[in-house]
């Protein structure tokens, strides 16, 4: 048994301690906003938070999870108004839409930690993230406008 | 398929019937007639197909028979339709049907067509809507009908008006229009339109960014298991000599190993461990042995494949040959005054596409659901009636958002997967393929090689030209019935030619399509996103600057004096008026755009590249300067801007259209520089992203996307821009450091040895 803080409830996962977390958080916890992409942490569709740190849950066996918070894309915000996420509508982001959870998932934990976040250091953070359709133009400016948003400006 | 997809497309096939109008329980439905739906009065109880309806608190829902994959399909097609009607764009929602066949015969979402098909269907729709609310409107308000014009869903007379709601809400409505006044029905002229080329917000962005968007992975039902195939090591020809699970048994969870038997022979020598949870079934997989007996093409490799179609090509006797005109290029090449030859090829490339094949099949009450997300449902039903041994009718598709499509999803075959396992066990499966395996069983877009020959005369003008192209042939391998004829009547796969038959004036044209029958062996072609011509417009665009080079011309005028709008590259109305002159204008104003001519850095080039999209009798065109720079230690390449011109006639979705351009050129980019793999052993070598490496957020150019304005039909802008871009960066190769290179993907290694 393994007890985590899911979106700011308490749950128990009855799963296999090596099981991934991902596959707790979509098939045992039925959040299906977290997505199975590639399984070696390589595309990103499965970002969360794990101590608001973006984390690969295809790769976390969900033991490490203990006592841990763990944040996914539903529990980002409660109206799916994260500066992140209106950033992303407005600018009408997504298109298949598949990675989208873990590319916002990243992108908000990369601006939390760095706010003042540059050009370069966008494409360099969000770089781990394979979008398929390629909006990464979109994405670019997204991260930039929600960047602005969340200074305040 | 063009010829195939306008005779036959349901779509198409559906608006030369009737319309009706009539209410319903929750409000009033607006349904195209089928055939046994128009004559006789003591006919059963019909259905009509509703294509969209109105309920009483006003809300517009259009029903979608096209998959949703990232196009914002249904925003397009809903848009189409809501401004014939004059309804107000917040009330509009979509509904993405299953795949009864009421929806038509063929159902499938590909081809950059979606656009282009459903437009006249849809305008039609709504217009007939529109005449049924000003005719009941009137009524209502007490005034004539001709006073009546309809705005943001409320039919208004002077200072009368009242709301569409109110016209449900008070019932009994009910018109039939026959095919005559359905024709008769006018449409907008474009400069009356209100949503046609408006920027609005696409109706499925939000649920995208929330994490509720439901896509087929998402799919679950009570009661299910989950099943893990194991792909055999070839794709054709598989069977499983025996399976070993004693240490999977150690494993919790694991519930058992299934060998599917499928007589329809879409999964040969599948087998699929069941778990309670797919990591048990993964767990297990891997520890379970199997052995398989050999097949044929076990030791396949890529070179094997290549070299297999070098041989078909020199040998006269096979392929077909596209009827073009005059056909006849060996007299003319005898006597030409000089002729350039070349060889190009391109690699493997898959469509990895980020959410894995996957499916949820049970059985209820004696019928099938299959719940997946799938671009052409008629392909895979009777696959699936074959493999389950039920009639067709006792199967029903629900589709799902696809998490990514670019054509693999066409072809439904790991439906069959997930049917077969929970036949085997008698319980729901929702099988989830690894994304090894995806690779593994990938339809991948098949090696090309690729002859190009042109003729000169004396003064250097070009009088004679061939294309041949040797290359798997995905339509013949699925669906043979769909190709068309060649010369001769034998037929061919347009989805492997189409391109070459280009539209630049050339003299004597020979386009020759040539089956790889060791490719169709070796693995299941597929239908990757802008089919043909990401191979053939290679090859193409490429050739026509190396001839530029070898006579000394400008490569932008040399394709500006071939791109002639006379003989059969005149163009004709609908799809194609003005023909070649459109295609010159977009490749003059991405010139232009793009500074051509101007000075550049050192081992820094421009390279020009055009296209006419995907199919000639529905032209999209399009124009790409790549400019490059070029490490000549290294031979690495970078993009540094793409600047690309399209004419797509009519907008639909000016934000959706640029958002098709955007990923699609970088699909080029993609394909060009960073994807490709090789056969090898009979499969496929690359299967993750260790090894396939699609382009990342940090080799992202900048790009410079514009449309030309045009009232025309307006035609597909999902592939086309993806077929510019790798020829365009190759020959800015070439103006830059003087190196030509014949192969995608480009590597870095090919460019150095190119420059020495």
């Amino acid at each position: 048994m393994t007890s985590f803080k899911l979106n700011g409830k308490q749950v128990t996962s009855a799963a296999e301690p090596d099981t991934p977390l991902l596959w707790v958080i979509r098939d045992e916890q039925g959040l299906t906003g977290t997505k199975f992409g590639c399984g070696v942490a390589m595309c990103g569709a499965c970002t969360v938070h794990v101590g608001g740190k973006a984390q690969r849950s295809c790769v976390m066996p969900v033991s490490a999870a203990e006592g841990l918070e763990i944040t996914t894309i539903e529990g980002l915000d409660p109206k799916g108004e994260h500066p992140v996420q209106k950033a992303w509508q407005e600018l009408q982001v997504p298109q298949c839409g598949y990675c989208q959870s873990g590319q916002i998932m990243q992108a908000a934990a990369v601006l939390k930690d760095n706010p003042d976040i540059t050009d370069a250091q966008i494409d360099e953070q969000m770089t781990g993230n394979l979008c398929r359709c390629m909006t990464y133009t979109r994405i670019r400016a997204a991260v930039r406008q929600a960047a602005t948003a969340m200074k305040g400006g | 398929m063009t010829r195939l997809s306008k005779s036959e497309s349901g779509s198409l096939a559906l608006s030369r019937r009737g319309f009706i109008v009539a209410a319903v329980g929750t409000g009033v439905a607006f349904s195209f007639l089928t055939a046994c739906e128009t004559g006789d009065p003591n006919a059963p109880a019909y259905e009509p197909t509703q294509w969209f309806s109105i309920d009483a608190s006003g809300i517009v829902t259009v029903n979608i028979t096209r998959a949703e994959m990232g196009q914002h399909v249904g925003t397009s097609v809903a848009r189409i339709l809501a401004d014939e009607l004059d309804a107000k764009w917040e009330d509009v929602r979509i509904n993405h049907v299953d795949s009864d066949p009421k929806w038509g015969p063929v159902m499938v979402t590909g081809g950059s067509w979606s656009v282009w098909q459903s437009y006249p269907l849809y305008s039609k729709a709504g217009a007939a809507g529109r005449a049924a609310m000003i005719e009941a409107g009137a009524k209502a308000l007490g005034v004539e009908a001709s006073t009546c014009s309809v705005a943001n869903s409320e039919v208004v007379s002077g200072d009368k008006k009242i709301s569409f709601k109110d016209i449900v809400r008070k019932g009994g409505l009910t018109k039939t229009f026959t095919q005559e006044e359905i024709d008769a029905l006018p449409i907008k002229a474009v400069d009356q339109r209100k949503l046609i080329g408006k920027p609005v917000t696409s109706l499925d962005v939000v649920e995208k960014t929330t994490g509720a968007a439901v896509f087929g992975i998402d799919a679950k039902v009570d009661g299910m298991v989950y099943g893990y195939p194991i792909i055999p090591p070839t794709r054709n020809g598989g069977q499983v000599n025996y399976v070993m699970d004693p240490a999977a048994k150690e494993i919790k969870g694991y519930l058992e190993t299934v060998v599917l038997k499928d007589k329809s022979n879409t999964v040969p020598g599948w087998a699929v461990v069941i778990g309670e949870t797919w990591w048990a079934a993964k767990k297990a997989a891997e520890a379970i042995t199997l052995e398989y007996q050999p097949t044929d093409t076990m030791e396949v490799s890529e070179k094997d494949i290549q070299d297999h179609g070098r041989k078909l090509i020199n040998d006269a006797s096979k392929g077909v040959v596209l009827a073009t005109g005059n056909t006849n290029t060996a007299p003319v090449f005898r006597a030409a005054k000089s002729t350039l030859d070349a060889e190009y090829t391109t690699a493997t490339a898959l469509h990895f596409p980020m959410e894995p094949m996957n499916a949820l099949a049970f059985e209820k009450d004696g019928k099938w659901e299959i719940h997946t997300g799938n671009q052409w449902q008629t392909l895979v039903l009777p696959w699936l009636a074959t493999a389950l041994e039920v009639p067709e009718t006792d199967i029903v598709l629900k589709t799902y958002r696809l998490g990514g499509g670019f054509g693999r999803r066409l072809n439904g075959d790991y439906a069959v997967g997930a049917a077969l396992a929970s036949k085997a066990i008698g319980k729901p499966v929702k099988m989830v393929l690894s994304r090894e395996a995806d690779s593994k069983f990938d339809s991948v877009r098949s090696p090309s090689v690729q002859k190009m020959r042109m003729a000169f005369d004396k003064d250097n003008n070009v009088v004679g030209m061939e294309q041949h192209v040797a290359c798997g042939w995905p339509t013949q391998v699925m669906i043979p019935a769909f190709m068309p004829p060649g010369e001769g009547g034998t037929p061919y796969d347009p989805f492997a030619i189409s391109g070459a038959d280009h539209w630049y004036s050339v003299g004597a044209h020979k386009v020759r399509a040539v089956s790889n029958d060791l490719a169709n062996a070796t693995f299941r072609p597929g239908w990757l996103r802008s089919v043909g011509p990401g191979f053939t417009n290679w090859a193409l665009e490429s050739f026509m600057d190396e001839a530029a080079h070898k006579v000394k011309a400008d490569p932008v005028q040399f394709r500006l004096n071939l791109l002639r709008a006379e003989g059969a590259n005149a163009g004709s109305a609908p799809n194609s008026v003005g023909g070649a002159s459109r295609q010159a204008n977009v490749v003059k104003l991405a010139a232009e755009k793009a500074g051509w001519g101007q000075t550049l850095p050192a081992d820094t080039g421009l390279g020009l590249a055009t296209s006419f999209g995907q199919e000639r009798n529905m032209p999209t065109w399009v124009a790409c300067v790549a400019r490059v720079n070029v490490d000549r230690a290294t031979g690495r390449v970078k993009v540094e801007k793409l600047t690309l011109v399209a004419d797509a006639g009519t907008i639909v979705d000016p934000d959706g259209a640029l958002a098709q351009m955007q990923g699609a050129s970088l699909w080029g980019l993609s394909l060009a520089l960073h994807e490709g793999t090789e056969f090898e052993n009979g499969n496929v070598k690359a299967l993750n992203l260790g090894a396939y490496t699609p382009l990342r957020m940090s080799d992202v150019p900048e790009l410079d996307i514009s449309f030309v304005e045009s009232g025309e039909v307006p035609v597909g802008l999902g592939e086309p821009a993806t077929t510019v871009v790798g020829p365009a960066i190759g020959n800015a190769i070439y103006n830059a450091v003087g190196a030509r290179l014949r192969h995608i993907p480009i590597t870095a290694t090919a460019v150095k040895a190119a420059m020495s």
